[in-house]
């Protein structure tokens, strides 16, 4: 599978997350077991009001959209794995008015557990937040394949 | 959210519109609190903007994360009368059971306070309080 495959089955699959929709999540790039998605700054998600400072909650849903999409970057077939745990260490507050990225990469891929890395970091380069995440595969089969096609485009998937 | 005399008058009233109204995010995702005695329950109503799974459907896993961290942070301010926002240093966040498309339920555990790092525990929960959907862990700095 290239690139161009699998940024259209990362932007197809968000586009289907009310929240990540809400959130104006994107996807800026795309690689075999590694992504980048960026969340856009909004007066709506800022969680201290005094400083404008957006809430670690859009951070924490940032970085499981990164962590769950990356997986569809690295298995060939349409998994949907769902997220058994998140561990977030917040560096530093994101800096108002200005996007969040966050880049997620899949390092263990096991039968039953896929392991995953994501840092979420501004222009600036510095980290806002470290978080690996843990999700769990239950097959193909447990997703309808309606959805399974919705987001492959209803490609061939060896291609 | 600093502001001394909406804290003020959500401690001396148990009403946390004013506060939830001062802080956007809670607005966003749609939190609510009530006070019952000592206690505080924090209650997230049914969404449809808040879903992440579109199959099931289920509420998306940042919000149900958000949520949780968002009710420490305000339970940290009741607790300690504190003016500022407790900043958090890390949040780890268990999945147990899919967040339906339903109202959803939290509440908060200090299990340890020290001078300058609280400890708080954070369960939520749908149809039963005995059937956790996540349960989290998290620490706060108290100042700097």
């Amino acid at each position: 599978m290239n690139d161009s495959l699998r940024i259209d089955r990362v932007r197809r699959f968000i586009g289907t997350l009310n929240q990540a929709c809400e959130l104006g999540l994107t996807a800026e790039s795309v690689h075999e077991g590694a992504l980048i998605l960026r969340l856009p700054y909004s007066d709506f998600i800022v969680g201290n009001p005094d400083t404008g400072v957006i809430h670690g909650g859009a951070i924490t849903t940032l970085m499981d959209t990164a962590s769950g999409s990356v997986i569809m970057c690295a298995l060939d077939e349409f998994e949907l794995c769902p997220t058994l745990d998140l561990r977030v260490d917040y560096m530093r507050p994101a800096e108002p008015h200005r996007p969040v990225y966050a880049r997620a990469e899949t390092y263990k891929i096991t039968r039953n557990i896929i392991f995953t890395r994501c840092e979420a970091y501004q222009d600036s380069g510095e980290t806002i937040a470290n978080c690996v995440g843990t999700f769990m595969r239950i097959g193909q089969e447990a997703t309808p394949k309606a959805y399974r096609d919705l987001i492959t485009g209803g490609e061939n998937d060896q291609s | 959210m600093t502001n001394p005399e909406i804290l003020k008058y959500t401690q001396e009233t148990g009403d946390f519109s004013r506060m939830l109204e001062s802080i956007p995010y809670a607005r966003f995702i749609g939190l609510e609190c009530d006070r019952f005695g000592d206690d505080l329950i924090f209650r997230l109503p049914r969404k449809e903007q808040n879903l992440g799974n579109p199959i099931l459907p289920a509420i998306h896993g940042g919000v149900i994360g958000g949520f949780m961290e968002l009710s420490a942070v305000i339970y940290l301010m009741m607790a300690q009368e504190a003016l500022r926002m407790p900043r958090i240093v890390d949040f780890s966040l268990d999945y147990l059971r899919a967040g339906l498309d339903r109202e959803t339920f939290a509440e908060c555990q200090l299990t340890r306070q020290g001078n300058r790092v609280a400890n708080v525990m954070i369960t939520a929960w749908q149809k039963s309080r005995s059937l956790p959907i996540a349960t989290a862990r998290a620490h706060f700095l108290l100042d700097d």
